[in-house]
């Protein structure tokens, strides 16, 4: 209840900073993202904003116990269409405070751990061992 | 050995198969970058069950190919040395999901060599201990570690006979995208599961070890009659480690 209710009150102050910083003439997304460039995340923006927790935290169960990669639900995925880029190319760490992910949970001050073994960049098996560059 | 006659003709055929895997194999990967095999959309079923087969007498002396091929697979050469540690116990604490043993015979002094990973039992210990449930074995047969689930009680670790998981020690700077790793969890093999759920037909141990002409790894589905795997356990005599646990593991040693 008391959960329900703090929740409640952090969505609605991102909500709220979300549509401060929409009729500051942007949303979230970080130029230079894939996500930039694209019309609408995998589910509704609004739907997204309250909820994208739930969908990776459902899609995390899907994918390490059954198996299940054919999903645009992916972690993986959101880090691959919403991280910026700078000058050279060079991908910026998502959950960085000034960055996609990083930003909106510094000011909601929430902190998942997800970051501690994800990588916060994409990055390849495949030598040479970089982030991957513009690619996909 | 009694049976050092037949051996001699099973072992060729056992060869010329893996011989012949190898070059599927080859065949594999030039079909997948022609063609990116499709990512698994239906849950991991039972119809299939991963395991290997590890020739230990075409397992070569001093090459750790296997080793090195899962380090860069897994991102385990990643791991970097925490600040003051000893080299020797940096060695013996960073994750390994593959170790090579040699064991050797003191009285013929014939030396043995193998790769020794998660033997993905059917009766996993592991599994059986974990309080949390973080240790599972998936429908198809591969025993997992869900790090979401885990809470690094290591009882798993000591469940297990063959020191095939390891435990991370400290925050973890470096990763890759395909396998998180971070302070606190215990990993081990998963099969290269990636790759199982990407329709990427071998392991990064089984290609490095043909490419290095050995082919003394080879990968598959225990329940496929026709697969390369099952013919080659028909012919040639292979063992459980340790099968007086009757664990049922998932990969069988062949010449130990
Ligand atoms: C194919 C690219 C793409 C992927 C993959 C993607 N997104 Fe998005 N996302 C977008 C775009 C584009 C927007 C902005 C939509 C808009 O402006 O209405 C967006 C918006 C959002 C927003 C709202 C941001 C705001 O401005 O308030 C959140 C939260 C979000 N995404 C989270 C995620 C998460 C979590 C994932 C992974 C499950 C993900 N996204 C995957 C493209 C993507
Ligand atoms: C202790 C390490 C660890 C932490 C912390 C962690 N994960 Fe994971 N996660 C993993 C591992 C390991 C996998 C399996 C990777 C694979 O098989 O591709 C995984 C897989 C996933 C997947 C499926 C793969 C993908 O990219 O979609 C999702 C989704 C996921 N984790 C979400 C999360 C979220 C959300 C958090 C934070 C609340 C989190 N994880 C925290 C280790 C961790
Ligand atoms: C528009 C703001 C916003 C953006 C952008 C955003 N988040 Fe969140 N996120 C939140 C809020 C608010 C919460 C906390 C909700 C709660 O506690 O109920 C949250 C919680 C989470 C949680 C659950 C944490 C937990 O401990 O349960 C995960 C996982 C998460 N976000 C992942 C992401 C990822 C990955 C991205 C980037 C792809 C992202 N978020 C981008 C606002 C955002």
């Amino acid at each position: 209840m008391a959960n329900a209710l703090v929740r409640g009150c952090l969505i609605s102050a991102s909500l709220a900073w979300a549509l401060s910083a929409q009729a500051a003439g942007g949303s979230f997304v970080v130029p230079g993202s894939k996500a930039a460039s694209e019309k609408s995340c995998v589910e509704p923006t609004a739907f997204m904003r309250r909820n994208h927790m739930e969908v990776i935290e459902h899609q995390r169960d899907e994918t390490v116990h059954s198996g299940i990669r054919a999903t645009k639900h992916s972690l993986a995925g959101c880090i691959q269409c919403h991280v910026s880029r700078d000058s050279n190319g060079t991908p910026i760490p998502v959950d960085r405070p000034d960055q996609f992910c990083g930003a909106c949970h510094r000011y909601m001050a929430v902190r998942p751990d997800c970051f501690g073994c994800h990588a916060t960049v994409p990055t390849s098996a495949a030598l040479p061992r970089q982030p991957q560059g513009e690619t996909n | 050995m009694k049976m050092k006659d037949k051996v001699q003709p099973d072992r060729r055929a056992f060869l010329s198969t893996a011989a012949m895997t190898a070059t599927a194999l080859a065949a594999g990967v030039v079909l997948r970058t022609v063609a990116q095999a499709e990512p698994r959309s239906e849950a991991a079923d039972d119809s299939v069950r991963y395991g290997m087969l590890i020739d230990t007498n075409r397992c070569a002396e001093g090459c750790d190919a296997c080793v090195q091929a899962c380090n860069r697979e897994n991102g385990l050469d990643l791991q970097e040395k925490p600040e003051g540690a000893e080299d020797g116990k940096w060695a013996l604490q960073k994750a390994q999901w593959i170790r090579k043993v040699q064991v050797q015979d003191n009285l013929t002094g014939k030396r043995t060599n193998l790769p020794l990973m998660c033997q993905h039992c059917e009766h996993p210990p592991c599994v059986d201990v974990c309080p949390t449930g973080a240790s599972f074995k998936r429908a198809d047969g591969i025993v997992l570690v869900d790090r979401h689930i885990c809470i690094g009680c290591r009882y798993c670790m000591m469940a297990c006979p063959y020191k095939a998981r390891s435990f991370i020690h400290q925050v973890v700077e470096k990763k890759l995208t395909q396998t998180p790793r971070g302070k606190g969890c215990v990993e081990s093999c998963n099969l290269c599961v990636h790759r199982r759920d990407n329709g990427i037909e071998s392991t990064a141990c089984a290609d490095a070890c043909a490419a290095e002409g050995h082919q003394a790894i080879l990968f598959g589905d225990l329940k496929d009659p026709n697969s390369p795997l099952v013919k080659a356990l028909e012919r040639i005599a292979s063992r459980q480690l340790r099968e007086d646990l009757a664990l049922n593991t998932g990969v069988r040693y062949a010449g130990v």
